[in-house]
Formats: C-alpha cells, structure tokens, sequence
C-alpha cells in the first residue's frame, strides 16, 4: 500500500494541508481583487483633486441637485418597465398563436422597434407625433419611447421563455381539462416568467442606463442636470462624473435585489 | 391473425363497455403510425398495451384523449362519442368535446409533469377548482383523500422538486384522481423512473385496478402487467395483433411475433 499516511481519524494530514492552501490562495485572490478597485478608485479621485477639478463646496451646493434627478430616472423606468412587460407578455402571445393577424402584428412591432435606433424613436415620439397633433410632455413622451422599444426586446424573450415550457407540461394541463387560456395563465406563463426572470434583469439593468438618453427631450433626469449645471459652472467633468457614479450605483443596487429575487424564484425548481 | 385478435369474453368483474375506440388511424406526415384500431375497455377493466416502442400503442393512448388528433375513427368515452376530425381540429366545438373527453380520461406522463410552481396540494386543487368549480375547501378535502391513498399526504407542502421520482408519479396519479375520472390512462408511468423506485408506482396502480379502477397502462413491465391486468393487448406495427387475459398472451401467445417480442423481453 502506498497511499498517504493517515492522520487522526483516519484523515489523511495532507488533505488538511491542501484545504488550507486552498483557503490561503482564496483569500489572497480577493485580496488582490478589493485592492485593485480600491487603488484605482483612489486614483480617479486623487487625480481629480490634484488637477484642482474637485470642487467640494461645489460638489455641497449641486451634489443634491444632480442626485434629485436619480428619482426622475427610476421613476422612468420603473413605469416604463411595467409598460414594457405588459406589451411584451402581450406581443408574445400573439407572436405564437396560430392567429395570422395577431403574430403578424406583434411580428411587425419587433422588427420595426428592433430595426431603428432608440434616439429615433424618442424624437419621434416627441417632435414628430405632433405634426399629427398628438403633444406630449418630455417626460410622457420618453416614457411611452421607452417602454415601446423595450417592450419589442422583451417580446422575443417572453416568447423564447414560454418555448422554453416543456410541452408535457401544456400537454399534462390539457389533460386535466384545463382550457387553452387557462393552461397560458396557470401553468405556462409561471413557469415562462421564471425562465426570463435573469434575462428581464438584464434588460432592466440595460434600461436604467438607456434612460439616459431621455434627457435629450428635456426630461429633467440624472444626465440632464448634471449637463445643465455642469455646463453652466463649467464643471463638467464633476459633474458627469457624479451622474455616472449614480447609474453605476444604481445598477448595482439593482443587481443585488435581482440576484435575491432570483434565488427565491428558485425554490420548487427541478 | 384476424383470429387471434378478436375480441375476448371479458372478466366477469367488470361492468359495461366504458371505451369505444373504432378505426383510429393516425398518420404522422406520410407514417402511417396507426392503421386501423378497435378497442373496447369495461368499467372496472385494467387493459395493459404491450409491444415494441414504435407499434404505436403511445399514439394509440394519446389518441384516445386526443392530445393526438387521429386522421380517422372516433373515440367513445362514457357515452360522449367524439370523431376524429382533422380539418376542424381547432374548431371551438371540437375543442370543447376533446376537453369533455378529458375530463373523462386523464392521462399519466411518462415524464410525470407536476407543476414545478405549484405544492403538491395546488398541483391537486388546481384543476378541481378551476375547471370542475369546486370550492376550496372541498377541493383541498378531496386532495388530502387522494394523497393519502397514495400514501403521500404528509408531502402535501412540499415541491415538486423536493420529491423522488417514484413520489412525483404518485402525486401525479393523485392529480389525475382528483378530477374523478372515468378512467385512467398512464403511458409508460415507470419507463423514467431509477429502477428501485418502479416498485410503488406500480403497487399504487395495482391498488387501484384491484379497486376497481378502470385503465389504460402502455408498459414494458411484464411482470406487472401479468399480475394487475385483467387484459393484455399486443401491439405491432400500428395494429392490434392479439389480445386476452394475462395469462393467455404472456404464457401462450398464438401470433409468432407476439412471441417473439415476449422472447426477448423475458430473456432479459
């Protein structure tokens, strides 16, 4: 016999040797990662500050303001996210169902939506719908564009998602006697919105950054302020900088209750 | 061969004809899967189908709920007569007749399908409720009635993935019982399962063919079907070759190819 020899209870000693080069080595790497972020955070900031560009009395005064503008983002995507998910469960419906009309129209809106960019269709929204007399507020009008264009991109999701249902599960449904609609709500759409819980996170993420280009039709959100007074103080630099540390920690924030969501999701799966 | 498979007297247990299937033929594109099968099933009959994968006796069985729409026959459950119709197939009349069917006959998966968002009591009170309008209460009564005869009413929080596979078949069967059907049909209920849990899904159905149950099982399970079928109909290529009691066709077959096929399964 040539295996190790044993230890106490029977253990060879050169398992717990490896199990604390393992602890070791983890250790070090995140070391090395949280020192990275520190370092070259620091650096950012100590550049700033020796190039005489941060302005702390100035941060003081229109810090709040620029930060105000946070609540208009959110309040943005949240509504246009819940128009999004309502045209998206919608359009995907319609894309699968044997209905030429209905997949055809919802076959339409992806494509178009999907097919031009983002900025053209909130300009659209807001210079050109009211050549034909429809009028919106900046913040209407980025909203509807928003949730519009989203929407398209999370139909093909919500369509892959209810594909991806196994069929014996539709099948096992129908056996019960259940009818076709009620099959879509009671089993496959729980079961669909599970699958694209990841994916909608993402889209959500991506949106919160999106937003930003909402400010262009004088929508008073986080980018648009910290323009405005960054321009007018000629501090632009600070200023865009805080607005990007906002969505950088917006999405962050965001990511972590999407990763909580998604392991209670997770229970009763498989 | 027509000889060896016309129709047996049946046990003297079971009640009347409950199922008539006539003429089902099913065509898979240009496969011509079923090609003409009569079937008649007795109230309180337990009718095992055996044969090679590929005989069609799976199709035969989603046939007679039409999660298949046959190309051709009719189906004949508990007195409501439904014809195959394959250009109305999504006509809401038809649609509304295969749900009756259903609600007749419920179907056991080979791949159980539990709903993995629901408890094992809402996978039970889901169709009770919504579908035949029961209250809450007496659905939820009637769950706990089921789950116990399937001696898993102590797993009625749990979740589908918190189960083994022999537990989820039985949930399952639960389910089905919970619509109170006319009949059941399982196909191939054991064929996914790890081997040592075969065993209580198949004693849990045999209770039930004892009770009276009346079934459809397709099955490879010889040794079962020789001990809870009352009948074991043999199918080959999209027919019905040969049919009796268990003994009869298992032990001596008339048709060469149902020995055949009863050669390799039990040389195993």
């Amino acid at each position: 016999m040539t295996s190790a020899a044993l230890g106490e209870r029977g253990r060879p000693p050169i398992l717990d040797a490896i199990d604390v080069a393992t602890a070791r080595q983890r250790l070090w790497f995140r070391a090395q990662y949280v020192a990275v972020w520190i370092a070259l955070i620091g650096l950012l900031l100590l550049g700033l500050w020796v190039t005489g560009n941060f302005d702390t009395d100035w941060i003081r005064e229109w810090g709040p303001y620029i930060v105000g503008g946070a609540g208009i983002t959110i309040l943005v995507c949240v509504i246009s996210m819940i128009m999004a998910t309502t045209l998206a469960i919608a359009g995907a419906i319609a894309r699968l169902s044997r209905n030429g009309l209905a997949s055809g129209v919802a076959g339409l809106y992806v494509s178009l939506v999907r097919g031009t960019p983002l900025l053209v269709q909130i300009y659209f929204v807001f210079l050109a719908l009211p050549q034909v007399g429809i009028v919106l507020p900046g913040l209407a009008a980025g909203i509807l564009a928003l949730g519009f264009n989203y929407g398209a991109y999370m139909t093909e999701i919500f369509r892959a998602g209810i594909q991806a249902v196994p069929r014996a599960q539709r099948e096992a449904a129908e056996s019960l006697g259940m009818p076709e609609r009620l099959v879509m709500r009671r089993v496959v759409l729980p079961q669909a919105v599970r699958i694209v819980i990841p994916a909608i996170g993402n889209d959500f993420v991506a949106m919160i950054k999106d937003s930003a280009l909402v400010s262009t039709i004088g929508v008073t959100e986080l980018l648009w302020r910290a323009e405005a007074v960054g321009t007018r103080h000629f501090k632009t630099l600070q200023a865009i900088l805080i607005a990007a540390a906002i969505y950088w920690g917006l999405t962050i924030i965001f990511s972590f209750f999407q990763e909580r969501l998604e392991r209670r999701m997770a229970r009763g799966d498989r | 061969m027509t000889n060896s498979a016309t129709r047996q007297p049946p046990p003297h247990h079971v009640g009347e004809v409950i199922v008539e299937a006539r003429g089902i033929e099913k065509y898979f594109g240009d496969h011509h899967v079923l090609r003409g099968v009569d079937l008649d099933v007795h109230r309180r009959e337990a009718v095992m189908v055996i044969g090679r994968s590929g005989s069609g006796k799976t199709t035969l069985l989603r046939c007679l709920n039409f999660l298949e729409e046959p190309t051709v026959g009719y189906v004949e459950i508990d007195g409501l007569r439904v014809d195959a119709d394959p250009l109305k197939a999504r006509s809401r009349a038809h649609q509304e007749q295969i749900r009756q069917i259903r609600l007749r006959a419920a179907m056991l998966f080979q791949e159980f399908a539990l709903f993995p968002h629901m408890t094992v009591l809402g996978n039970c009170i889901e169709a009770p409720m919504r579908v035949r309008g029961i209250r809450h209460d007496e659905a939820v009564a009637l769950a706990e009635k089921t789950l116990d005869k399937v001696g898993l009413l102590e797993k009625r929080d749990e979740y589908p993935a918190r189960l083994s596979g022999g537990q989820k078949q039985r949930v399952a069967i639960a389910r089905a019982l919970c619509m109170e059907p006319k009949l059941l049909l399982f196909d191939e209920p054991t064929s996914a399962l790890d081997p040592e849990l075969i065993g209580e899904v198949l004693n849990t159905m045999e209770e039930l063919a004892h009770e009276g149950t009346t079934m459809i099982v397709v099955t490879h399970e010889m040794h079962f079907a020789r001990e809870a079928a009352d009948r074991v109909v043999f199918m080959d290529e999209g027919l019905i070759l040969e049919q009796g009691p268990p003994e009869q066709v298992l032990n001596d077959p008339h048709d060469e190819r149902t020995r055949a096929f009863l050669r390799r399964f039990l040389d195993l």
